[in-house]
């Protein structure tokens, strides 16, 4: 059986459907996009992820038309589209507040952009209709925004950006206004749509929980950079960055001193009075040069007696237990004083009864768990 | 139903009185038999028949209505543009000069407005009349326009005019199928604003009024100069009630929308329950 991944930024011959060339925006003395250079491609669903303030919406704003490019170039199926304003683009957005007309139905609302296209009626007729069937509102179409609940709102925002069919869309933090589990619905039925239309999309959030779930690509974003572009599990599991392993989920940064053992395999010397640390990465760190090892607290094992067979064990005491139900996270605190993560999945009902507070513990992990990163 | 306190009686009567007791006593005398408008005589609406035969005052109505529907339709769509411009325009040179400058004749003093704007009409040759008057009441209460429509403006969301560019509007279809119909309510009290400043405009009316065209405070204002007519009680009774018939449709239709809006939304809430 062959199945075919869908992985276009790995293959060569693949033309980006955007291409940002060292794009740099300014607002006054402020940089807010900073020499960035980005490729994404068609049918992607592209997320931008980030803190406020670091950029992601200034780049989907500069896509959109709604902000020119200071310096660099940004392309659309290979043409230089900086100064294209934004209605002469074949780019649509779905708006944060979804802005939708209050003063038009939602039938109206999503028949806006195809009659500024001046449309026959029969076959905006037609679109709307398609439309309204793939959001599921056939019974609203004569109410007006005010007249729907929110989640039916986000959808009629969603059939009025996507009714002109456009190469790409862009969607800013689409689910922002919806409640958790609204939400996570929400997230399946926007991945749905974008299959059914092969539609390349864009979504800028800040949930990194939303950008794994809906994205091919995610790009995560500081201070006007991209520190780091993977799909969600490289993201998660190679991170390139403190800063990213950061901000993707939880996890746990030991600062330590690298010292090459054998290939591949370094001893971190982490501090005074412990072992060191066995760690295994592919990066060439320099003897004595400063590394950061992240861990995730779901690769580290947590037991009463010590393991048999670990590459790390280190003992400590139980400082706080975190029940989030499903899962629950140990804060283990060394002698040292530093607090480790620990998490396990709740599988039996009565699961780690035998740990509690105050116990002491082993937390053991293999070589391979973290990552070992230069900054 | 609670009983009002002795302290909020009073107050309440004290304020009515004060509003309503001049206008109550012109109304009642506006029926009085007898040519002397002090001395009640019996109840008669000779005054309203006689009023209706008088053709400098249905002129001078007429001139007064012209000018007011001209010029508050003029001053509604400068003010709109000016508006727009201040708050959306951004920051450009000298913009803080203009929004100063577009409230100063909210308080200029209307006896220089009317002078300077009599100057101006002789300095270029302009023969007063029904056009002279609109220019001016035009710009007197374009500010007026701009202030409510620039307040309505400010709460204005820019993503719905960013929406509309998106899907394929050019700016002025922008502006004319989605700004305007949202902020129209403030556009027309704006207009209705203008339109109730100008008619009873007596000042700079007779600042730019010509022999050709006198409108009715400047026709009613040199009336009384000679004495009360029972007439003007007449014609004050008919503005009164031109004026409050027209309040109360306004404030039913705002009232009824309001209701019919937040039935929407209840309706829109329990459907989502």
């Amino acid at each position: 059986m062959t199945q075919t991944v869908f992985a276009p930024w790995d293959d060569p011959n693949q033309k980006p459907l955007i291409r940002f060339q060292n794009v740099t925006k300014r607002f006054g003395e402020f940089v807010a996009i900073d020499n960035l250079t980005l490729d994404i491609f068609e049918k992607e669903f592209f997320a931008l992820l980030g803190p406020s303030g670091c950029g992601k919406t200034t780049m989907m704003r500069m896509l959109a038309g709604f902000e020119t490019v200071s310096d660099g170039r940004i392309e659309l199926s290979g043409k230089d589209i900086g100064h294209v304003p934004p209605n002469k683009r074949a780019v649509n957005m779905m708006f944060q507040s979804y802005a939708l007309f209050p003063h038009l139905s939602v039938w109206d609302n999503i028949a806006f952009g195809l009659r500024r296209d001046r449309k026959s009626k029969s076959e905006i007729d037609a679109r709307v209709d398609e439309m309204l069937k793939l959001t599921r509102l056939e019974k609203f179409g004569r109410r007006k925004p005010h007249q729907i609940s929110g989640g039916q709102r986000q959808r009629v925002a969603l059939a009025r950006s996507l009714a002109k069919a456009p190469k790409l869309l862009l969607l800013d933090e689409p689910l922002g206004a919806l409640d958790k589990k609204l939400r996570q619905d929400t997230q399946f039925e926007l991945m749905d749509i974008q299959e059914s239309t092969g539609t390349t999309f864009v979504i800028v959030t800040h949930d990194q929980e939303e950008a794994m779930t809906v994205a091919s690509r995610v790009a995560v974003m500081d201070e006007g950079r991209i520190i780091q572009v993977a799909t969600p599990a490289n993201i998660y599991e190679y991170p390139n960055s403190v800063y990213v392993a950061d901000f993707i989920g939880d996890v746990n940064i030991i600062d330590a001193t690298a010292t090459p053992t054998g290939e591949n395999t370094y001893a971190l010397n982490w501090i005074d009075g412990q072992p060191p640390i066995t760690a295994e990465t592919k990066t060439t760190f320099s003897a004595g040069q400063q590394a950061h090892l992240a861990i995730r607290p779901e690769k580290i094992r947590i037991s009463t007696e010590r393991p048999d067979e670990a590459a790390n064990a280190l003992q400590g005491k139980v400082l706080d237990i975190a029940y989030l139900g499903n899962l629950s996270t140990y804060h283990v605190q060394l002698p040292g004083g530093q607090v480790i993560k620990a998490q396990t999945a709740n599988t039996r009902r009565i699961a780690r009864r035998d740990i509690t507070w105050e116990d002491p513990v082993w937390i053991s992990w293999s070589a391979t768990a973290g990552v070992l990163l230069e900054h | 139903m609670k009983r009002m306190s002795w302290f909020n009686v009073t107050s309440l009567t004290l304020g009515f009185a004060f509003l309503y007791l001049p206008m109550i006593i012109l109304v009642i005398y506006s029926f009085n038999a007898s040519k002397l408008v002090t001395v009640w005589a019996g109840f008669s609406t000779r005054w309203y028949g006689e009023l209706v035969q008088n053709d400098a005052f249905l002129d001078a109505a007429w001139v007064t209505i012209k000018v007011a529907v001209m010029s508050s339709t003029l001053a509604t769509v400068l003010g709109t543009m000016a508006a727009y411009v201040l708050v959306r325009g951004g920051r450009f040179l000298g913009r803080t000069l203009f929004s100063g400058m577009i409230y100063a004749p909210l308080v200029m003093p209307e006896v220089i407005t009317g002078l300077s704007l009599l100057l101006l009409f002789i300095g270029i040759g302009l023969d007063r009349g029904v056009l002279t008057i609109v220019l001016a009441h035009t710009t007197f209460s374009m500010c007026y326009v701009s202030v409510v429509v620039s307040s309505r403006l400010v709460t204005f969301d820019r993503s719905l005019e960013e929406a509309a560019l998106d899907l394929g509007c050019s700016g002025w279809d922008a502006f004319r199928l989605v700004t305007l119909p949202i902020i129209a309510p403030a556009v027309i009290s704006g207009w209705l604003l203008a339109f109730t400043l100008s008619l009873d405009d007596l000042v700079i009316a007779s600042f730019t009024s010509g022999p050709s065209a006198t409108t009715l405070p400047i026709k009613i204002f040199s009336a009384v100069r000679l004495g009360v007519s029972p007439e003007i009680n007449a014609l004050s009774t008919i503005m009164i009630a031109i004026v409050t018939v027209g309040v109360i449709t306004a404030s039913l239709v705002t009232k009824r929308n309001a209701v019919r809006a937040e039935a929407d939304t209840r309706a829109a809430e329990r459907a989502q329950a």
